[in-house]
């Protein structure tokens, strides 16, 4: 028998409703009564001063393999979470090839496996090569193992085949997430339409072109009587019409990046591709809507939609470069940062809650709690720790930050999987 | 002369200053007699290397920068998309990197990207001068227009500007926008609401889509080319309903102050945006912003050379 105690830390654990300071024992990769360990020999973790929270779950990520090695590795991507405090990440399935078949999802599931240090749970795709035009196998994507299915970093446009992809998905019993964004409104738009577009010359992306696709989004999850969950919501229509929606008890539900609270489309001004993400970042208004919606839980998940990219990848000619930021290694911090130190909107637990609770409801995903016996994935926090985001010393491959050398305030100092530290400051 | 001028590059009219923008404009003013000597060339910028960098094709920009240069005795070398190794994959980056290593002093980029300048300017020692990217700036041509109306009525400050067309893609617009609100003189965009964004007021400007209420008071129009190739259809229904609401005919140039000046950036679309007998009228200074390009041209490629060393 191998045992861990984690001694006098805050035990933060909102899916049983507790928070107090208390010891957590560990039993063969287990959460267990601390009576369990009373006459063994125990390893034991200093953890006075921090909080004890769930292993924290980040829903949305982009680990790049197959296909794109030079970016991420499905091990890589996985350290990187490890430093940022997650011990369960959901990856997207637009791979080399897509992660549209189920002999995709075992290699991916066998890389995992052989190289991961935290738990990678994959999505499967909603069309054939996420082309939007044919359902992909999604039942024998359920049978191999996703846990939800998705086209996302690109948008099913054809309305029917959305509504029967829900239908199909529902009778699977896969939640569908998806990337909200109206092609043709959209057009080639690589930033938030408004005051810097129209200064700088540089293409518009409305936030109509994604309230749209939140509005057919909430039109066909009653339709199906299925939940549909908007992916990084950036638009302050689209936090109005999930709340909206969600009144009437419509089966809708939206997640937060944190660039998308910690800057506006203000940063682009230099041409710097570092701020080149889709959706875009917007404006102020936006910004203090989605605050607004994770105040009074109209957005319930927070994520980092982590897209590495490699350096020559990123410095090009701001519109021909890729979207995307990596978010792994420090999103934990800006959301403390910003939620709970400079805004005020949510205190601490209902920061984990949103990243454990939350998805793993959504997901159906026997994670997020720290239930005895549920697996001992336990991410350790100093909610007082200041330091300063360094992209050079980051797990992940790819340095495509807009956060390098901002000094935030709160981080994950420790992660547990399955009993085991595979990560400490 | 160059104590009042630190740049190394010129990106767009944005980051000027009012001062900046008056001393390239009087920098201009000496160069522009030197066009009228029987030699027209001085030794400012000999020994030096200008590369006309033309990712996206111009004959009269690109034109006006090698003869400029000429001018000022630079070696000038062009290069344009379809020679360069852009087409074999190599990035911006390293094509401006391996100019740089031949040593060129001065790299005159013409871009379909907005930002391309300042994306080299922020890697290379090389001054880089943007001669057009995207649709963000055009300093050259925003300064030869400015250039032009002060030359022809003698100031800048309180004077009525109305720039008629494709404002919303156009690099020419932005810089008149910012080169002008600096020096003081009104500005009010003309065009259909889908190429005149309501959001350009925010630049200080006004807004209209009514071309006869605006006309009389104008103390100078520009019209902008019509860009066929770059229009998606749906931003205006034909070429016909434009001219018939928003172009420049006989007619409408009756209502134009005898004093109002009639410009147009080039090429023109004769029938278009402008009829033939008013673009060679006697209100038209489109040939002088030509000649004067060449002045302001010199006057920026000797500011900006003389910074990079």
């Amino acid at each position: 028998m191998s045992a861990t105690v984690i001694r006098g830390g805050q035990v933060i654990d909102p899916a049983n409703k507790r928070d107090e300071v208390v010891d957590l024992a560990i039993v063969d990769g287990k959460i267990a009564d601390t009576s369990a360990i009373k006459n063994h020999k125990a390893e034991t973790i200093n953890a006075k001063g921090l909080i004890v929270a769930p292993g924290l779950i980040d829903m949305h990520v982009h680990l790049r393999e197959p296909g794109f090695g030079h970016k991420e590795t499905i091990g890589s991507g996985a350290r990187a979470a490890a430093a940022g405090g997650f011990t369960t990440i959901v990856c997207m399935p637009n791979t080399s090839p897509a992660a549209d078949n189920p002999a995709t999802i075992a290699w991916i599931k066998d890389r995992a496996a052989k190289t991961a240090c935290v738990n990678v749970l994959p999505t499967g795709a909603i069309s054939k090569n996420i082309a939007g035009e044919e359902l992909a196998l999604i039942g024998s994507l359920g049978q191999a193992g996703v846990i939800a299915i998705t086209d996302d970093g690109h948008c099913v446009q054809n309305h029917e085949l959305m509504r029967r992809a829900v239908e199909y998905a529902r009778m699977v019993g896969l939640p569908v997430l998806d990337h909200c964004q109206d092609y043709n409104l959209v057009g080639n738009g690589v930033v938030n339409e408004g005051y810097w577009s129209t200064l700088l010359g540089l293409p518009g992306w409305p936030a109509a072109g994604e309230e749209a696709i939140v509005m057919r989004n909430i039109l066909l999850a009653e339709l199906c009587d299925h939940h549909i969950h908007c992916q990084h919501i950036s638009a302050a229509g689209s936090v109005r019409l999930i709340r909206e929606a969600r009144a009437r008890g419509v089966k809708i539900s939206g997640e937060v990046c944190p660039h998308h609270i910690a800057l506006t489309d203000e940063a682009i001004q230099n041409f710097n591709t570092n701020y080149k993400i889709n959706p875009p970042l917007r404006a102020k208004a936006d910004v203090d809507a989605i605050l607004e919606g994770i105040a009074d839980g109209t957005l319930s998940t927070l994520c980092s939609d982590h897209a590495p990219h490699a350096g020559f990848e990123k410095e090009v000619e701001f519109d021909q470069a890729p979207f995307g930021i990596v978010g792994l290694e420090t999103e934990l911090g800006i959301f403390i940062d910003q939620l709970v130190y400079k805004h005020h909107r949510i205190d601490i637990v209902r920061l984990i809650e949103m990243y454990t609770v939350e998805p793993a409801k959504l997901l159906k995903l026997r994670a997020g709690t720290l239930s005895v016996g549920a697996p001992a994935d336990v991410t350790l926090i100093d909610p007082d720790l200041e330091w300063t985001v360094r992209s050079d010393q980051f797990q992940s491959l790819s340095r495509n930050s807009p956060f390098d050398g901002w000094k935030l305030k709160g981080r994950a100092v420790r992660t547990i999987v399955g009993g085991k530290t595979v990560w400490k400051l | 002369m160059s104590t009042n001028w630190n740049r190394k590059d010129l990106l767009g009219l944005r980051e000027l200053s009012s001062e900046e923008i008056n001393f390239i404009l009087e920098t201009a003013d000496a160069f522009k007699q030197v066009g009228a000597r029987e030699i027209k060339k001085v030794p400012a910028l000999r020994g030096k290397t200008l590369i006309n960098f033309f990712v996206e094709p111009s004959t009269r920009t690109r034109t006006s920068f090698e003869l400029a240069a000429h001018r000022l005795s630079a070696d000038v070398i062009n290069i344009s998309a379809t020679t360069s190794s852009l087409t074999k994959g190599e990035t911006l980056k390293d094509t401006a990197r391996n100019l740089q290593a031949l040593h060129a002093d001065i790299l005159v980029l013409r871009h379909s990207s907005a930002g391309a300048p300042q994306f080299l300017a922020e890697r290379l020692k090389s001054s880089v001068i943007n001669a057009g990217d995207g649709a963000h700036e055009h300093p050259t041509q925003g300064l030869l227009d400015i250039y032009t109306i002060r030359d022809k009525r003698g100031k800048i400050d309180n004077l009525h500007v109305v720039i008629v067309g494709d404002i919303l893609f156009s690099r020419v617009a932005r810089s008149n926008i910012f080169g002008l609100t600096k020096l003081g003189a009104r500005v009010t965009l003309v065009g259909p609401s889908t190429l005149v964004p309501r959001e350009f007021e925010k630049l200080g400007v006004t807004v209209s889509n009514q071309i006869d209420k605006v006309l009389p008071d104008a103390d100078v129009v520009n019209l902008l080319r019509i860009q066929h190739e770059r229009q998606r259809k749906e931003y205006f229904p034909g070429i016909g309903e434009y001219t018939t609401l928003f172009g420049l005919t006989k007619e409408r140039a009756k209502s134009l102050k005898p004093d109002c000046l009639v410009m147009h950036p080039g090429p023109i679309n004769r029938g278009v945006e402008i009829d033939s007998e008013v673009a060679d009228g006697l209100q038209s200074v489109i040939l002088d912003q030509v000649t004067n390009g060449l002045a302001i041209r010199m006057a920026v490629l000797y500011l900006c050379g003389g910074i990079a060393t």
